[in-house]
């Protein structure tokens, strides 16, 4: 087997045998992704992929939660004093470090995502050590921006894309 | 210990059939004159008792399933609608429900049983490491069922498990939208969970048939550890003497099931789970089914996403491993003192991880829970090789016939005398 003499030059036969190969693999490729595929998000789906807010009637202090694509988003009317907390925070103590200015459009307004990111659920507002969030299932604590600042989730509150339509009226995703 | 089947049939046309498919020739040679250890104790009933439960769980699963409704809107009240209108359609649930919960405790037992008396040993390691598989399915099986009725605990649960997958790096996310079909858990999950729900309990008989095909390869291990030598002395016919012993332990497990469903039927019920699903908001206390509170704890235990479930996950692999982790050569704790001992301790660590999974996690008590946590692993990764090597065992017997007859032949003597 291993003599040189042995080796002999690709023939006709291997080389049909490794083109029918690879076709057939191309073939079971484009039969076993429709299978995979149709688990993802369908088309229902990501066509409610945006809703209006009225949030004229949401007082100073309180957070509204409205749906978003199945989830939860929350919509904050901050306080002059949760603004300034969430603005004097040094950059060092955060464990996913982002400033107040960064995540808003609006001082007054915080707009985020209502999953914990931890493992999803969905924290509880005006609670925790900060006053901003903490989420019921394993103790993760955010601040008034929505930043994690205790507990085992690895990132802030996720913002949303979102867009001021007039003063009164947001356009979520 | 199996051979070629030595039945032969007594009526003609089972002559007839056995010589085209000797069906009755395999029931016969595995259920009927298949050679079981002469001294077994009622820990080796839970093999029969756990085929029993997946049977209930499936005729009873399939009996839900012919009324109940797997969509968002309408999967809480089709269980209203089981539980108050469909005849004998509470029984049938309260049935799967608990049947559910008695699996896993039978199922724990049948897996300490094989931890204590050292069944996965060579040569047992692939039957014990399919049965480590069939584990694994049926915890599966369980959280898709638990998320069936829609309630706000199967909500927040199918939340917080499918999540456990967002940890992995890059691809996470991707992956927690295909799994749940949307952006959050919703619609298509429920759906996709009760087609996966049905499926996954017939790929555990699949399994169990394997588990069966290698016991029967191999025998069965037995409280002295020590192997059959001579089937003459060391082995008794299955049937009668296991058969009936099997329908013994199952009438006494049957008696505690009829008693779960008939005077505490809500007892492993969670009673968040009345509430309807909410994706807006998640119960205030999140727990999972008891049967699964300990791998909980070791989640919560560590204060590090990606860590936690790396640890939940290995928590379960481990029990893979421990053919090669336990070294020493004699297999049952019996003949093991200071294994024994730490068996035990790991035993009430197992339970302690599982009070602590039920507690609200405050700083003391997830203290403990890094405790235990470190104590579950160090059992496996650190007392088992160590004691493999270190520890001094009792004699073994020579045989089983030598380890139970003496005592029978000494009590015939004194009872005579
Ligand atoms: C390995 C065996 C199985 C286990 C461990 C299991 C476990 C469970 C659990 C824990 C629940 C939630 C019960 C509750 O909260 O009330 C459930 C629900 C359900 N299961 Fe199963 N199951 C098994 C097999 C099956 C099979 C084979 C079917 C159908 C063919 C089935 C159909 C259902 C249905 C329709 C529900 C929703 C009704 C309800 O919640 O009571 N199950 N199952
Ligand atoms: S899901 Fe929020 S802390 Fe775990």
């Amino acid at each position: 087997m291993a003599s040189a003499a042995t080796v002999e030059a690709p023939n006709r036969r291997d080389f049909l045998f490794l083109t029918a190969g690879a076709v057939g693999a191309v073939g079971v490729a484009a039969v076993v992704w429709p299978l995979v595929d149709q688990m993802n998000p369908d088309a229902s789906t990501l066509a409610l992929a945006s809703t209006e807010v009225d949030i004229g009637a949401i007082p100073e202090g309180q957070i509204v939660t409205v749906k978003w694509r199945g989830g939860p988003v929350f919509i904050r009317h901050r306080t002059k004093k949760e603004i300034e907390d969430a603005e004097n925070v040094p950059l060092g103590e955060l464990r996913d470090p982002q400033t107040d200015q960064s995540r808003v459009k609006k001082r007054e307004w915080l707009i985020v995502i209502g999953v914990c990111t931890h493992l999803g659920c969905v924290p509880l507002g005006q609670e925790g050590k900060y006053e901003g969030w903490l989420c019921p299932c394993h103790g993760s604590i955010y601040d008034t921006s929505g930043r994690i600042r205790q507990g085992p989730a690895p990132l802030n509150l996720a913002v949303p894309e979102y867009a001021f339509l007039t003063d009164t009226r947001v356009k979520i995703g | 210990m199996s051979g070629p089947s030595t039945y032969v049939p007594k009526s003609a046309i089972g002559r007839w059939f056995e010589s085209r498919l000797p069906l009755m020739g395999l029931v016969h040679s595995s259920f009927v004159a298949y050679p079981v250890p002469r001294n077994l104790n009622y820990m080796w009933t839970f093999g029969a008792i756990l085929s029993f439960m997946l049977v209930a769980q499936i005729v009873t699963g399939v009996v839900l399933a012919m009324h109940y409704v797997p969509s968002a809107t309408e999967a809480f009240s089709s269980i209203n609608h089981i539980m108050r209108d469909v005849n004998y359609g509470w029984l049938v649930r309260y049935m799967h429900t608990n049947g559910a919960t008695l699996f896993f405790l039978a199922c724990y037992t049948h897996m300490f049983r094989g931890i204590y008396y050292g069944s996965f040993k060579a040569p047992r390691e692939l039957l014990w490491i399919i049965g480590v598989v069939i584990y694994f399915l049926m915890a599966a099986t369980a959280f898709l069922g638990y998320v069936l009725p829609w309630g706000s605990m199967s909500f927040a649960g199918a939340t917080v498990i499918t999540n456990l997958l967002s940890a992995i790096p890059l691809v996470g996310t991707a992956i927690t939208y295909w799994l749940w079909g949307g952006y959050a858990v919703g619609d298509p999950t429920l759906n996709r969970f009760f087609s996966l729900h049905y499926l996954l309990p017939f790929i555990i008989v699949g399994a169990v048939g394997l588990h069966v095909w290698a016991l029967h390869v191999t025998g069965q291990n037995n409280p002295d550890g020590v192997e059959v030598k001579n089937a003459e002395r060391d082995t008794v016919a299955f049937t009668p003497y296991a058969t009936i012993k099997d329908v013994f332990a199952l009438s006494v497990w049957l008696i505690i099931y009829a008693w779960l469903i008939f005077y505490i039927p809500n007892y492993v019920l969670d009673a968040d789970n009345s509430n309807i699903a909410n994706p807006l908001a998640t119960p205030a206390h999140v727990v999972p089914e008891w049967y699964l509170l300990p791998f909980y704890a070791i989640l919560r235990a560590i204060p590090n996403k990606l860590m936690g479930v790396i640890a939940l996950f290995a928590s379960i692999a481990i029990l893979a491993f421990l053919p090669w982790l336990d070294r020493s050569p004699v297999k049952s704790a019996k003949y093991r003192p200071t294994y024994r001992f730490f068996f035990w301790v790991f035993v009430v660590i197992c339970i302690g991880l599982g009070w602590l999974g039920s507690q609200e996690p405050t700083e003391g008590l997830t203290l403990i829970a890094r405790f235990l946590t470190v104590g579950y692993f160090g059992f496996f990764l650190v007392i088992m090789p160590l004691l493999s090597f270190t520890e001094k065992t009792k004699p073994i017997p020579a045989s089983i016939a030598d380890a139970v007859l003496p005592k029978k032949a000494d009590a015939t003597a004194a009872a005579q005398a």
